[in-house]
């Protein structure tokens, strides 16, 4: 699944060419490996001279990384930079703590990243506040198109005021942004609760965030599915792996790697989730992730769509879904941090034309979303979460298929101009499953690589 | 069923329990069709990495392997071992290849669980493959002379000379055969003296092939089948299985077998087993291996008899010894035929299972030949076979026995799991050679035992 032409432009002659010519030049992703550094450089923190700017500079000092509180005291590239804006509740103030990252910018490692942090609009008391907090969404989505190298723009908003940027739940969701884990993930805010975390952020744990952890990945006989079960696996997880009896071959393949065990099962069957809960419960003695990853395409204009293509699509991408997790919600086994991680899709989004089945089910999957985290959360005592996940373009067997021309036009489209890999939604995936990733609840992660389209 | 010896205790102890704890196979394929380029080591490491995958046993170390083929290639002499080595379990698991002809897979079970009921292995997988398609062909004895004296041959003289005795029909190579080496027919041929022999009808043949169609299909589509098959390259379901089949299509098929009997022939392709290939394997184990996995005890092997007869001298059918087998099994264990909720025999035609009935419900032939003070008795047709057999699946010789009684095992444990009360299956297979083996496999009741 190699990218020629991001090797091509990266090299010598072809790459000064790619330049003259004004096409584009991708650079390759910085993407994870167990025990890698955090940031691919110093870190320059940024934001009001206050007590919550110098708690959040405190943290990361707590991690080992170098920090900075001025961009003219660093002498190597920077590694990320971390904007504190929780307490800028008036615009005209903004551009004292966002202009001073214009010449780190410049002096950007390769996989840099830039975070912002601050708060939800809809918490503000004051029309200036409020437009000072949704100012940060505008920035931080056209600072993303402006990043170079292979870096990313990205922003937490907190979503209560009593929330504060060096609380463990940002912590946690922060280390995600700075860290490889999200490489495709850029231009997007995500929003941070204040659930409890209950993670180590800076312990050993950190290799294998998942340990003890039972997980359940559907559809994992190939592609998206199978790079989830890789990733969970690398992290510690214990496997459960689902797909429909005729994948039965790759779904052993998978679950003989990745050490679990395979389920062929048919989701759309109205037992799926006791089974499956069976399953971990019998042979894995608990359950505490279930990613649904599981789907199909059946594409046609909605001038020709059959009535058979239209409900097979919506009942595997989303009716069953919708059973699956009211048997989890009833369940007194999915009880312990439960996480649910649902794929949605940027067609689900932005929408994609012959894909009105498919949009619509991946459009319903965001609303289920939104719908069962306050579910989750309730039935778990505050230590569940539910979260979906919009790949854009990511190379597959399946996108193999688009035809060429289409297929290097549509890789492009995005701020990264290349297109993600499998295993660049599964890290998105892996963190909003693990304990870490407990303050974040509710949300649509887009891992496309700021797409063009839609949000 | 409760013995009251400590789980891993020495042998001297005493017995213990033997259960079957998973099953998987490949599904069948025709001969010369999916399969038609797998080897027998291929598909059979193809349904052990499938019994790994259901079952977490990466990196396990299974106590031993057994199993084995009936078309075998001399250089597969390690075949079972060769297997597992290209198999994610614990390359420190032992194994060893047995044969029993079509009762292969099934002797594997028995031998393995007795191996665990003394306490001499915690675990073990009875297996079995053949390839029909990938059948081994052998150079003729006359060749053979010849190429073995050419390499013994000390100069090159000598070597040209014996290459010179190569005579054309030397090059006609021998395949192999499933005709009985002592009496020169087929196994068709024999069976049609025995259906004959008993007067069963082609209609009750027919109707036999067409429940076995419908019950397979039935079970694949009730979803019973998904965690007992893995599919192969590219086959889903059984290749040789004909849910759409009818009564009129299998009356319309010509027969094959007796037809130089003087009755009337009522043997065809569509209630014989066609040829076929495929690999299955079960997982065995005692009670307190499976509890440190989390693996289910699906059903306890409780006997297992095997018999032969005198068929060479036509006293008896060649498929009729588990009709002997079963009744020396049921006498020892003090059960009637009317004791089982389930009985599997396997369909080498669907004859076999109608002599087989026949046989058991005759007070004359009981007392004569099997010794017994009157008939054995009879089985309700309702639970025979109930989830089809080898004329819808096929019947790959050595995996027959593994497709069996992983199955079985699971209906009994669905049944005890359903209505909570204890089930019993009788299983029998037939054999080249006029052997055959037979085995009483018995739901777990959730708790108790060892």
């Amino acid at each position: 699944m190699s990218d020629r032409y991001i090797e091509l432009v990266n090299g010598g002659f072809a790459g000064s060419l790619a330049k003259k010519l004004g096409l584009p030049q991708p650079a390759p992703l910085r993407r994870y490996t167990p025990g890698a550094a955090l940031v691919p450089g110093p870190v320059l923190v940024l934001g009001p001279d206050t007590d919550q700017t110098d708690a959040l500079a405190t943290a990361l000092l707590g991690w080992d990384l170098e920090v900075h509180r001025s961009p003219s005291t660093g002498s190597a590239r920077w590694g990320a930079v971390v904007v504190v804006l929780a307490e800028v509740d008036d615009a005209s103030e903004l551009g004292a703590h966002v202009l001073p990252i214009a010449p780190a910018l410049k002096q950007m490692a390769r996989g840099g990243r830039v975070v912002t942090i601050s708060r939800a609009a809809s918490g503000a008391a004051a029309p200036t506040a409020a437009a000072a907090r949704q100012a940060v969404d505008g920035f931080v989505r056209s600072l993303g198109k402006e990043m170079r190298g292979g870096a990313t723009a990205n922003g937490l908003v907190l979503a209560h005021e009593s929330t504060t940027p060096a609380d463990d739940g940002v912590l946690a969701a922060l280390r995600f942004f700075l860290s490889a884990r999200s490489s495709f993930v850029d231009g997007q805010l995500v929003t941070v609760g204040d659930a409890p975390v209950a993670a180590d952020l800076t312990g050993s744990d950190e290799e294998r965030p998942l340990a003890g952890r039972v997980a359940v990945v559907t559809g994992a006989a190939r592609g998206i599915g199978a790079a989830i079960a890789r990733t969970l696996a690398r992290d510690g997880a214990s496997l459960v792996l689902v797909d429909v009896p005729a994948a039965g071959e790759h779904l052993a393949k998978v679950a003989n790697e990745v050490r679990g065990t395979a389920l062929q099962l048919d989701i759309t069957a109205p037992d799926a989730g006791t089974r499956i809960i069976e399953h971990a419960i019998a042979r894995h003695g608990g359950l505490h992730i279930v990613v649904h990853n599981a789907g199909i395409t059946r594409d046609k204009l909605l001038a020709n769509m059959k009535p058979e293509t239209w409900e097979s699509v919506l009942a595997v991408n989303l009716a069953a879904q919708l059973r699956i997790n009211e048997q989890l919600l009833a369940s007194e086994h999915f009880r312990d941090a439960p996480r649910i991680v649902s794929l949605a899709s940027t067609s689900g989004i932005a929408g994609n034309r012959g894909q009105t089945n498919y949009g619509a089910s991946k459009a319903g999957v965001i609303g289920m979303v939104r719908a069962t985290a306050p579910l989750l959360a309730a039935a778990s005592g505050g230590t569940g979460t539910v979260n979906a996940v919009a790949p854009g373009f990511i190379v597959t067997e399946m996108t193999a298929r688009i035809p060429f021309a289409t297929r290097e036009v549509a890789k492009r489209l995005n701020s990264l101009q290349q297109g993600g890999e499998p295993s660049d939604v599964a890290e998105a995936i892996a963190f909003l499953a693990s304990p870490a990733g407990g303050a974040v609840n509710g949300q649509v992660l887009r891992v496309c690589g700021q797409n063009l389209v839609g949000a | 069923m409760s013995q009251t010896t400590t789980p891993g205790a020495s042998p001297a102890d005493g017995v213990r329990n033997a259960y079957v704890l998973g099953g998987n196979r490949i599904p069948f394929g025709k001969v010369g069709g999916a399969y038609a380029r797998a080897s027998n080591q291929d598909m059979l490491t193809a349904a052990l990495d499938g019994l790994i995958a259901r079952h977490g046993l990466q990196s396990e170390r299974i106590g031993e392997v057994v199993g084995g083929a009936v078309l075998k290639h001399s250089a597969d002499f390690n075949l079972v071992r060769e297997s597992v080595l290209g198999t994610t379990l614990d390359p420190r698991t032992p194994a060893f290849d047995l044969q029993q002809a079509c009762a292969t897979g099934l002797e594997a079970v028995v031998t393995l669980s007795n191996k665990i009921r003394l306490g001499q292995t915690e675990s073990g997988i009875a297996c079995g493959v053949d390839s029909t398609s990938d059948a081994p062909i052998a150079v003729s004895k006359g060749l053979r002379r010849v190429l073995l004296a050419a390499a013994h041959a000390k100069d090159t003289p000598s070597r040209v000379k014996a290459f010179l005795k190569v005579r054309p029909k030397h090059l006609t190579p021998d395949a192999p055969r499933t005709d009985e080496p002592r009496t020169g027919l087929s196994m068709g041929e024999h069976q049609a003296i025995t259906t004959a022999r008993w007067g069963i009808s082609r209609e009750a043949q027919d109707d036999v092939a067409l429940r076995s169609h419908h019950n397979l299909a039935a079970s694949y589509d009730r979803g019973f089948q998904d965690d007992l098959v893995t599919p192969y390259r590219g086959l889903v379901r059984d290749q040789i299985l004909r849910p759409e089949t009818s009564a009129e299509k299998l009356a319309k098929l010509s027969p094959v077998f007796g037809k130089s009997l003087p009755t009337t022939a009522t043997m065809t392709a569509g209630n014989s087993t066609p040829l076929s290939d495929g690999a299955s394997a079960v997982l065995l184990g005692s009670r307190q291996w499976a509890q440190e996995r989390n693996l289910p005890l699906l059903a306890r092997v409780v006997d297992a008899e095997t018999a032969a007869v005198d068929f060479v001298h036509g006293h008896e059918g060649l498929l009729m010894a588990p009709v002997h087998a079963a009744a020396r099994l049921l006498t020892r264990n003090g059960l009637r035929l009317e004791d089982f909720d389930y009985v599997e025999i396997h369909e080498a035609f669907a004859s076999v299972l109608l002599t087989t009935q026949a046989a058991w419900a005759d007070d004359e032939y009981c007392r004569t030949e099997l010794g017994l003070d009157g008939a054995l008795g009879t089985i309700d047709p309702d639970r025979i076979n109930v989830n089809g057999s080898s004329l819808a699946a096929g019947h790959p010789f050595a995996a027959t026995g593994g497709r069996i009684v992983a199955q079985t095992a699971k209906l009994l444990a669905e049944h005890q799991r359903e209505h909570g009360t204890p089930a019993r299956a009788l299983i029998t297979v037939c054999a080249a050679g006029g052997l055959g083996v037979t085995a009483i496999l018995e739901s777990v009741p959730s708790e108790g035992g060892n």
